[in-house]
Parts: C-alpha cells; sequence; structure tokens
C-alpha cells in the first residue's frame, strides 16, 4: 500500500480483522494474552473487550495526530499513547470487578505490548483517515476478541465442563484439567491452527477439483 | 527454602515459573526466533541482558513515583524505561563490542516490545521485592526464557529433518511443542513446595 493512499471505507474494511486478517489465527501476533487468559470464557471475553476498546481508541488518537506526529518519534509516541489507554482501561476494570481484574493479573497492563496494536497503529492508523482506522480497529479487535473465546470456550469446557459458569456436560464428565492449566492453552491453540490449515487445504484442493472437472488445465500439470 | 530467599526467586522465575512456559510471557520472539539455535542463544542473552537494566531502572522509578503519589503513571513510565534502556544497551555495544552488535543486530529493538521484559518490571513491583530480589528475579527469569529458547531451537532443528503432515507445517506444529515442553516444565512445580 502506497504511504498516502486513503483507503475507501467498505464493509471489508470491517470484515478484513474477523476472519481473513484475523491477528490470532492468521497473523499469529499477540500471543501472550491469547493464551494466558484464556483458561476460561469470561475471562477471555474481558480481555477480547479490553484490547479492542484501547485498539479503537489508539487507532483514532493516532489516526488524528498522523500530519502532527514526526517519523522519527512515531513508535515512541504510538506507545505513549496505547500506554495512556491502557492505564485508563486498567483502572477501570478494577473499579467495575476486581475479581476479574485478580483474574486477568498483570495481563491488563501488558496489553501495552500487545504487538497487534502497535501493529494496527503502524500499519494502518497512521496512514488512513479517522473513520477508515476506527472501523478497522473495531474488525481487528472482533477478530481478537472471537479468536480468544474460540480458545476460552474449547478450554472451560473441556478444562471444568462448564461455559461461563452454566455446566453444559453431564456431571459424569471427567473434567480434563490440563486444559485449563499452561500446557492447555498451548494444545487448543495448536489444534484450531491446524483445524484452520486443514480448512484452507481443502478449500484449495476442491477448487482445483472444480478447475479440472471443466476441462480447464491447472497450470500445466 | 524461604520463600522470599535469593535463591528460591533464581529458581522460581528460571524453572518453577518459567517465563515462556508457564506464565505465557514472550511467546512471540519464542515463537518467531526459535529456529536456529544460534539466534536463539543470541537473542535470550540479549533478552536477559535488558531485563536486568530495565529490572534496575524500574526499581527506582518506582521509588520515586511512590515517593511523589503519582502510580497510575506506572505503566507509561515503565514503557519509556524499557524503551530507553534498550536503545542505551543498543548504542553501549555498538561502540565497545562491534561484533556482538552485529550478531544481535535487529533482535535488539524487538525486545521493546518484549512482554517478558515489561512483566518483570510489573511483578517485582506487585510482589514487593526490594533491590536484591529484584535483580535475582530478573536474571531468573532471563534464564528461564534462553532455557526455553534453547530447547524449542534445538527440537525444531531436529524437526526439520522429520516428515510431517503437511496441514501441521509451521505455526501449529510449534504450538503442540511448545505444549509439550510446558507439560514437561509442570513437573518442577513440586520443587515449589504447590505454593509457588
Amino acid at each position: 500500500m502506497l504511504p498516502n493512499q486513503q483507503e475507501q471505507v467498505t464493509l471489508d474494511t470491517f470484515l478484513r480483522g474477523l476472519w481473513e486478517e484475523n491477528p490470532v489465527f492468521v497473523m499469529v501476533l499477540g500471543m501472550c494474552p491469547t493464551l494466558a487468559v484464556t483458561n476460561s470464557t469470561l475471562n477471555a471475553l474481558a480481555m477480547g473487550l479490553a484490547t479492542t476498546f484501547v485498539l479503537v481508541a489508539s487507532g483514532a488518537l493516532v489516526s488524528l495526530l498522523r500530519k502532527v506526529i514526526p517519523k522519527q518519534v512515531r513508535i515512541a509516541t504510538y506507545i505513549i499513547i496505547i500506554a495512556t489507554f491502557v492505564t485508563m482501561v486498567d483502572y477501570g476494570i478494577q473499579a467495575i470487578s476486581l475479581d476479574l481484574y485478580n483474574a486477568l493479573g498483570a495481563f491488563i497492563a501488558l496489553i501495552v505490548v500487545n504487538c497487534v496494536i502497535l501493529g494496527r497503529a503502524e500499519a494502518y492508523a497512521s496512514k488512513q483517515r479517522v473513520g477508515a482506522s476506527v472501523i478497522n480497529a473495531l474488525g481487528m479487535g472482533g477478530g481478537f476478541t472471537f479468536a480468544l473465546l474460540c480458545l476460552g470456550t474449547v478450554r472451560e469446557l473441556l478444562g471444568k465442563g462448564t461455559i461461563l459458569g452454566l455446566h453444559i456436560l453431564p456431571a459424569g464428565f471427567q473434567p480434563w484439567v490440563v486444559m485449563i492449566l499452561p500446557p492447555g492453552g498451548f494444545f487448543v491453540l495448536g489444534g484450531w491452527l491446524l483445524l484452520f490449515s486443514w480448512l484452507r487445504q481443502r478449500k484449495a484442493r476442491n477448487a482445483r477439483k472444480t478447475v479440472a472437472a471443466q476441462g480447464v488445465p491447472a497450470h500445466g500439470r | 527454602m524461604a520463600a522470599d530467599s535469593l535463591t528460591f526467586i533464581f529458581l522460581n522465575a528460571a524453572i518453577i515459573n518459567n517465563f515462556v512456559l508457564a506464565m505465557f510471557l514472550g511467546i512471540c520472539p519464542f515463537l518467531g526466533v526459535s529456529a536456529k539455535k544460534e539466534t536463539a542463544w543470541n537473542m535470550g542473552l540479549a533478552t536477559t541482558f535488558v531485563m536486568l537494566i530495565s529490572s534496575m531502572c524500574a526499581y527506582g522509578v518506582n521509588g520515586l513515583l511512590v515517593s511523589l503519589h503519582i502510580e497510575f503513571l506506572r505503566l507509561i513510565c515503565y514503557i519509556a524505561v524499557i524503551a530507553s534502556a534498550v536503545q542505551v544497551v543498543e548504542m553501549v555495544i555498538k561502540k565497545f563490542s562491534p561484533a556482538l552488535f552485529r550478531a544481535l543486530g535487529i533482535y535488539l529493538p524487538l525486545i521493546t516490545t518484549n512482554c517478558a521484559v515489561l512483566g518483570i518490571a510489573l511483578f517485582q513491583t506487585a510482589r514487593e521485592y526490594d533491590f536484591p530480589q529484584s535483580l535475582a528475579f530478573s536474571i531468573g527469569g532471563g534464564v528461564g526464557f534462553t532455557l526455553a529458547l534453547m530447547l524449542m531451537s534445538g527440537l525444531r532443528e531436529k524437526l526439520e529433518l522429520a516428515e510431517v503432515p503437511d496441514i501441521s507445517q509451521g505455526a501449529a506444529l510449534t504450538l503442540m511443542l511448545a505444549g509439550l515442553l510446558s507439560l514437561a516444565f509442570m513437573g518442577f512445580a513440586g520443587l515449589g513446595g504447590g505454593n509457588a
């Protein structure tokens, strides 16, 4: 993308972050909070919403200031802007629910170093208008929350037999405690990535088959 | 072992609550630069060094913030301290050891966004460590990070020779490996008497 090219705001600006460029499943960014706080659905949801808020707010501010910030110190400026919003979220969550705050621990403060946010500020918000940045940030935040929920529900369901604290599986179910412990995070995320790459491959294979069935030779084979 | 002895803090940060495998800090470099043993070793060294410096600075800054009653600026100050520590470390290494500087190369600036470094600063504040304890904690964290990186890169170098199914290439396989390593590290939990 050229530095000064303004993107038309379309539905795609929003949807891209949700699926095609999903920060967790496709770009494999922001792994630390993804793995650390997804041992229950509620934590995952809270973390996703907090990150989305910081993404949108910092995206808007960076985009507003994009002509004022000198190029040499832009990264430092972005980090200060992000840190300001994270501090707000930190105190906000502390005021709303102390239990949640204790469950998420230092990971709220660590949103500052989530590469998704800095990546968006550098690659998108610093070049686009405010409206486009906000919509793109919403999409990215939505995608991040979606990915966190994917992990959180699976881990809570298998690890405790519940979702959002409600018992889903029958009482005879023996919980897989390992799922809510650290290794479970790695396994579940690895599993989701396997699933997605299998789906992608199958899609590519089907596309090839369709082309072959129509009698069009596929790339010199 | 007393829970606040220096040895315990060191072992706790390095092995029992390993920063990468048990606390999920610094996963990005762990997945990103663990393909070769040599780069993993250099990255580990650089990170340990920055952790030590920024932990010392953070200790001083925190004292200042508390005495001025402006703790709400803590996060902003820490991140600024880490960014400048990385910058200083980069300049010092460039001046005194160009060979090391070339070896570390692009990894130095990346350390700024390594959550393990900020994590060290935040945890040492939350646990109210004094100065020697902070030092032990940051060195332990660095050693643990390097250990995890080395183990992972060793495994991945072997895996390059193995045949794996197509769909598990890349990140998925690395994550599965990390899960196994993490499972192995859980065995160390007994060392801390379960109260880690």
